[in-house]
């Protein structure tokens, strides 16, 4: 199918971004990620002003929906690379920029290093060997899930990269932990979880609603609040 | 103590966590952030005898089961030391959080290729996000307390190996382009060698092989690089294959092809044991043959529609996801076109059971070395064999002496990257002729053609993996006999003087004995 693809461009952290265009031709059932592969191995691409295009740099991994890495904004909505079927784009129209929330560190990647910092930061990790139940096994696997792509941050409303709240790229993987707490074995996760994720959620759950990996994100959040708010605990 | 590890799949947090239990810092380097890690990938499982499952499985049959899987390649040494562990190293995984399903003795194991009992811990098909999840937190917990130093994005750019001795390694800031140097010991977990046959394997285009390459051109040996494995079981989708998990045929999946216009259940009439769960090099090789016979079609399918629906439910649901998503078939209602793809690389950085390189103070561990699997690799024991790996070599590198430091004038190395039209050039060379069936015709046609690339190689990398990629060949060349994942049209029999590793340096190729076994007792 024939395709008009616009590119927002930026050399390197610092430097002004651009818009680029390119027409191309590429079979309907590739992914924007073999787009862009194919893109990338054109030895003299040229975009409709015949200026030279150049490596496109850009972040992939699996090519199959499990690890996050090649999330961007495809015509204004942010998801996996790998993931967008040619064919959906009906006019041939594509539109590709990075993640808005996180700094650009050149062309469509961006620094997402922030998402594992705030993990770290409310201690998102067991003290004591898990407490294993049946009960809360399709938490703890759903939960453990989530690929850290920060689609849902970019559609949250209240989280920002240098902000106190960090979304439910945090609340999803704390779920798991905190799916482990008991009355007299609090995970220290929780008074943080009360300060970074409870306090500051508005719980419009657009979250829910865009996370590629289709995990039940509402779940996770009255979960894990239920666990580290409210002290109801899974026996 | 100054420990530098290469690569945050399974293996590179199995050694950081190893180290930071016994309060020793390291730093941690890879490409891209843990969680985009080949290891996140895995999906049928991890073998271990636990002996969950009412068949009296036991350390001896895991053993014996993944040395003959490995067609007698394998150091029986270290695989015994490996399967001894496994019941351990699952146990503690599940200590971690990984929400196995367990019954009344403990946890769940179904059935995988090559293993005559149910002996591979699974959460449904994806197994290896499981683990990885799991480590991710426990290591955190470690980088909190700055034991773990983590350097996400950033790619190794210079080996420094003197006098075949490791002084440590430099590494480059995807970012920033800034380099680092980082004296001190080294271990590899950088992965498979995935970058030779990019867009033809079912991983990930993360793993370049750019660090094997570096290990040749330093005088590193390597083994065993005739040895890849083709899965029986993938699909070629937009960029990549994709992979249908054995757990498929775990769970009751059967191959047939469409003889004069019937189906034919060719494994069950062949193996009538095993049947469809033969090691992945047996499976291959049959689709191979019987999509060549004339009565048949060119065209095997893997048959999932007797899978139970709770099965569907309970243990499959994301593979069955995956495949209505990519390939528009719903497997529990249609067979599933398959064919072999590009999966595991048996070779690697040649290793001993320690864990330790052919140079001092560098270890390997993970796909990215040559152990444990022999000639081919069962499913369900690399994920163990990563994590374990992992392990040993942490251990071994703590217990080693340290060496001297890079010298200023090491630590300024140039960095250069291989440009895709340049991979995807030596790819298209290594794919076609390192097929399942290969022989010297073709293996020496491959030679010509990557010769021909020289001139194409325009920075050190370039020159580097085109050198990889001719050893790669060179073995198999050498291999002059049919074994696992190594099939000759030539020599089509194993040979009993081949039962020996292959080694390959920037200067020569050789074979070495495999080591003999020791007693049992004197392992434990
Ligand atoms: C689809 C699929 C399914 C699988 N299923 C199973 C299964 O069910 N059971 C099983 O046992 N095995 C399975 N495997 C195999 C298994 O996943 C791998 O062998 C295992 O995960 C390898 O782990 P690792 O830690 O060695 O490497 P990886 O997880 O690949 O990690 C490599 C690390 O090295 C880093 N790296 C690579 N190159 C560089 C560089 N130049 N500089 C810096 N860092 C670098 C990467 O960033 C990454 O962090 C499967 C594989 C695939 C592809
Ligand atoms: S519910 Fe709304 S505010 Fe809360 S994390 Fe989701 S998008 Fe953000
Ligand atoms: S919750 Fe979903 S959208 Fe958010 S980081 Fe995890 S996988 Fe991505
Ligand atoms: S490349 Fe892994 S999710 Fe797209």
């Amino acid at each position: 199918m024939k395709l008009l693809i616009e590119i927002l461009r930026q050399a390197s952290r610092t430097s002004a971004p651009y818009k680029q265009t390119i027409a191309y031709e590429a079979p309907p059932e590739d992914t924007v990620a073999t787009l862009l592969k194919r893109l990338n191995s054109e030895e003299k691409l040229t975009d409709t002003s015949k200026s030279p295009v150049g490596s496109i740099y850009w972040q992939c991994s699996c090519l199959q929906k499990k690890c996050g890495a090649c999330a961007m904004r495809i015509n204004g909505t942010p998801r996996l690379a790998c993931d967008a079927k040619l064919g959906e784009f009906k006019r041939g129209r594509l539109v590709l920029e990075p993640l808005k929330k996180f700094p650009t560190v050149r062309d469509l990647i961006v620094d997402r290093g922030v998402m594992m910092e705030n993990l770290k930061a409310i201690h998102n990790w067991l003290e004591q060997s898990a407490r294993q139940s049946e009960k809360t096994v399709d938490l703890r696997y759903d939960a453990s899930r989530c690929l850290q792509c920060g689609c849902c941050l970019e559609v949250c409303p209240n989280f920002t990269a240098d902000g106190s709240f960090y979304g439910a790229a945090a609340f999803v993987p704390a779920s798991r932990i905190l799916a482990q707490a008991e009355k007299d074995n609090p995970q220290a996760l929780a008074a943080y979880y009360k300060e970074n994720i409870f306090s500051g959620c508005g719980k419009s759950l657009s979250c829910h609603h865009i996370c590629p990996a289709e995990i039940d994100v509402e779940h996770k959040l009255a979960n894990a609040n239920a666990v580290a708010v409210w002290k109801r605990y899974f026996r | 103590m100054s420990i530098t590890i290469i690569g945050a799949g399974l293996a590179g947090l199995s050694a950081a966590l190893t180290l930071a239990e016994q309060g020793v810092s390291c730093n941690l380097v890879s490409a891209q952030a843990s969680e985009r890690a080949q290891s996140v990938m895995a999906e049928g499982g991890i073998n271990a005898s636990l002996d969950t499952m009412g068949e009296d499985d036991a350390v001896t049959y895991h053993f014996e089961d993944t040395m003959r899987g490995g067609v007698n390649l394998a150091d029986p040494n270290a695989v015994w030391g490996l399967c001894q562990n496994a019941p351990a190293v699952v146990r503690r995984l599940y200590a971690l959080g990984v929400p196995f399903s367990t019954n009344e003795r403990g946890i769940v194991q179904r059935n995988f290729g090559g293993q005559k009992k149910k002996r591979t811990a699974f959460v449904k098909s994806s197994t290896g996000k499981m683990l990885m999840t799991a480590l991710i937190d426990e290591v955190r917990k470690y980088e909190a307390g700055g034991l773990v130093r983590r350097f996400a994005h950033h790619r190794v750019s210079a080996l420094h190996i003197e006098s075949n001795a490791c002084r440590g390694v430099t590494v480059t800031d995807d970012y920033t382009n800034e380099a680092l140097t980082f004296s001190g010991s080294v271990i590899l977990a950088c992965g498979g060698m995935n970058g030779l046959f990019e867009g033809l394997t079912t991983g990930t285009t993360q793993n370049t092989a750019d660090v094997a390459a570096l290990c040749l051109e330093n005088g590193v040996e390597l083994a065993n690089l005739e040895f890849i494995q083709y899965h029986p079981t993938t699909i070629g989708i937009s960029g990549k294959r994709l992979l249908v998990s054995e757990a498929a045929r775990g769970e009751g999946g059967r191959l047939f092809v469409r003889k004069n216009g019937k189906p034919w259940y060719f494994m069950e009439e062949k193996y009538p044991e095993l049947k469809n769960l033969m090691p992945r090099d047996v499976v291959s090789a049959e689709m191979t043959a019987v999509t060549a016979m004339p009565e048949c079609e060119n065209q095997v399918y893997l048959d999932m529609t007797g899978i139970a629906r709770d099965v569907w439910k309970t243990r499959l649901s994301d593979l069955r996801e995956q495949l209505v998503h990519y390939l528009h078939i719903d497997p529990a209602k249609a067979p599933v076109p398959v064919s072999p793809g590009i999966h595991y690389f048996m070779g690697g950085i040649w290793v001993d059971e320690q864990h330790r390189t052919s140079a001092a103070n560098l270890y390997a561990a993970g796909e990215c070395a040559c152990q444990y699997h022999g000639a081919n690799r069962l499913g369900g024991n690399s994920l163990l064999g990563a994590v374990y790996g992992g392990m040993v070599a942490a251990q071994t590198a703590m217990s080693d002496p340290e060496t001297d430091r890079v010298s200023p004038e090491q630590a300024e190395e140039q960095n250069a990257e291989v440009s895709p039209s340049f991979r995807a050039r030596v790819s298209a060379v290594l794919g076609a002729y390192l097929k399942i069936l290969r022989s010297e015709s073709g293996l020496r046609q491959a030679l010509e053609e990557l010769n021909a690339l020289s001139a194409a190689a325009g920075n050190p990398a370039e020159v580097r993996l085109l050198r990889l990629a001719a050893a790669t060949v060179n073995c198999a060349l050498f291999r002059k006999e049919s074994r696992g994942a190594h099939r000759r049209t030539d020599y089509p029999v194993a040979e009993r003087g081949c039962q020996k590793q292959t080694i390959v340096t920037n200067t020569e190729i050789f074979y070495r004995e495999i080591p003999e076994r020791r007693s049992h007792e004197a392992i434990d």
